[in-house]
C-alpha cells in the first residue's frame, strides 16, 4: 500500500499520475520528448538507458516497464536486458552505447561524477553533443522518476511477463495515453 | 565551460541548458511551475525551501542558491536565508510540519526507498495531508533530477549569494512558465 491514499489501483508511476493529474502533464510530456521523440539515439538505446539507471537506483517497477520496453525495441528478451543490466561493458552493445551507459552511471550518483575522461571517450566514439545532453538528462530524469515511485511506496505487480505483454501496445500508444490503459 | 557547446555561453546553470534544447525546456519548465507556484496548501515560499534545501544536500550551488534566493524573495526574508538553509533552519521561524516534511525529502535524495512509515507518520502528526506529502517527495525527486542535469553537463555558476538576488526575484514573481 502506498504511502499516501490515491484512491485508484493502478501500479507505479500511474496511481500517482491519476491522483495527481497536474504534475502528470509535465511529466509524461518530458518522458515523451526524451524517449520517443526523434533522436539520433533510437528508442531501444534511450529506453536502455532508463533501464540502467532505474536497475541503479533498485526501482523494481520502473526497471521492468522500461527493461520490456527496451527488449520490444531491441528485439531481445529479459534475460538478455539483465545480462546488460549487470554488465554492460561485456554486453554486445556498440562501443558509443557503453560509453554512454558510463555516462548514465555516473549521472546516477551525481552530476559531478560524469569526468572529462568519460566525454572524451565518448566523443571518441562519434557521440554528439546532443546526445551527450540527452543522455545525461535522462539519466538524471529516471533519478526522478525513481525516487517518486519508491518515495511514495507505490506497489508494482510482481510478475515480470506482466510488463513484456504490455510494452508493444504501451510503444506504440505513447506514455500520456498508457496511464489509464 | 559546461562539457557540450551551449549556444549561449553567458547563460548560467541550467538556463543555458534550457535554452541549449528547447524541446525538453517546455515540460521541464512546467513542471517546476506548477511544483513551486501551482496552487498549493504549502506556500511557494516552502517549496522554494525543500527545492533548495535538496539542492544544497546534492551539492548543487547553482540551484541551491537561486531556489533559496527565491524563498527569500516570497518570504521577504533578506539572503541570510540561503546561509540558513545550507545549516538546516536554525534561525528561520518555519512550522513543524515544514520541518517533517524536508525530513522525508532528504530520506527521497538518499533513495525514496528511505522513506519509512515513521517519517510519515511524523509529518502526518505535524497536520501534513496526503497532497503535501506527495508534493513534497514530488519536489525533492524533482529536484535530483534537475541538481544532476546541472552538474552533469558542467555548467557554470556565480559564486556570491548576492549575484542571485534578481534571478530570485523574478523565479518568485514572474515564474518559470514565461521563460
Amino acid at each position: 500500500m502506498a504511502h499516501i491514499e490515491l484512491n485508484n489501483e493502478l501500479p507505479g508511476i500511474r496511481g500517482l499520475m491519476a491522483y495527481r493529474p497536474e504534475t502528470e502533464g509535465p511529466l509524461n510530456a518530458l518522458a515523451e520528448v526524451l524517449l520517443r521523440g526523434e533522436n539520433s539515439l533510437s528508442r531501444g538505446e534511450r529506453e536502455l538507458m532508463a533501464t540502467y539507471v532505474s536497475y541503479l537506483n533498485d526501482c523494481f517497477f520502473c526497471q521492468n516497464v522500461h527493461g520490456a520496453l527496451a527488449g520490444h525495441y531491441l528485439d531481445c528478451n529479459i534475460r538478455h536486458i539483465d545480462q546488460i543490466k549487470e554488465n554492460f561493458q561485456q554486453a554486445d552493445l556498440s562501443p558509443k552505447m557503453k560509453a554512454l551507459l558510463a555516462i548514465a552511471a555516473s549521472v546516477q550518483k551525481g552530476g559531478k561524477y560524469v569526468t572529462a575522461e568519460q566525454i572524451d571517450h565518448a566523443r571518441s566514439e562519434g557521440v554528439t553533443d546532443t546526445e551527450l545532453h540527452d543522455t545525461v538528462l535522462i539519466a538524471a530524469a529516471f533519478c526522478m522518476f525513481n525516487r517518486y515511485v519508491d518515495g511514495l511506496g507505490t506497489w508494482a505487480p510482481q510478475d515480470r511477463q506482466f510488463y513484456v505483454d504490455r510494452a508493444p501496445q504501451r510503444a506504440l500508444d505513447g506514455y500520456r495515453s498508457s496511464v489509464y490503459k | 565551460m559546461a562539457h557540450i557547446k551551449l549556444n549561449n555561453e553567458e547563460l548560467p546553470g541550467i538556463v543555458g541548458l534550457l535554452n541549449y534544447r528547447p524541446e525538453t525546456a517546455r515540460p521541464l519548465l512546467d513542471l517546476a511551475e506548477t511544483l513551486l507556484r501551482g496552487p498549493s496548501s504549502l506556500s511557494s515560499g516552502e517549496r522554494e525551501i525543500i527545492a533548495a534545501s535538496v539542492s544544497y544536500w546534492n551539492q548543487c550551488h547553482f540551484c541551491h542558491t537561486s531556489h533559496a534566493a527565491a524563498a527569500a524573495a516570497h518570504l521577504k526574508s533578506g539572503l541570510n536565508l540561503i546561509d540558513d538553509i545550507k545549516a538546516g533552519l536554525p534561525n528561520t521561524p518555519v512550522s513543524d510540519k515544514l520541518r517533517a516534511l524536508l525530513h522525508i525529502a532528504h530520506q527521497v535524495q538518499g533513495n525514496g526507498k528511505n522513506v519509512t512509515d515513521e517519517d510519515i507518520a511524523a509529518a502526518r502528526k505535524e497536520g501534513a495531508t496526503d497532497t503535501e506529502i506527495h508534493d513534497t517527495v514530488l519536489i525533492a525527486a524533482a529536484f535530483c533530477m534537475f541538481n544532476r542535469y546541472v552538474d552533469g553537463l558542467g555548467t557554470w555558476a556565480p559564486g556570491p549569494n548576492e549575484a542571485y538576488a534578481e534571478m530570485g526575484e523574478r523565479m518568485a514573481h514572474v515564474g518559470y512558465g514565461k521563460y
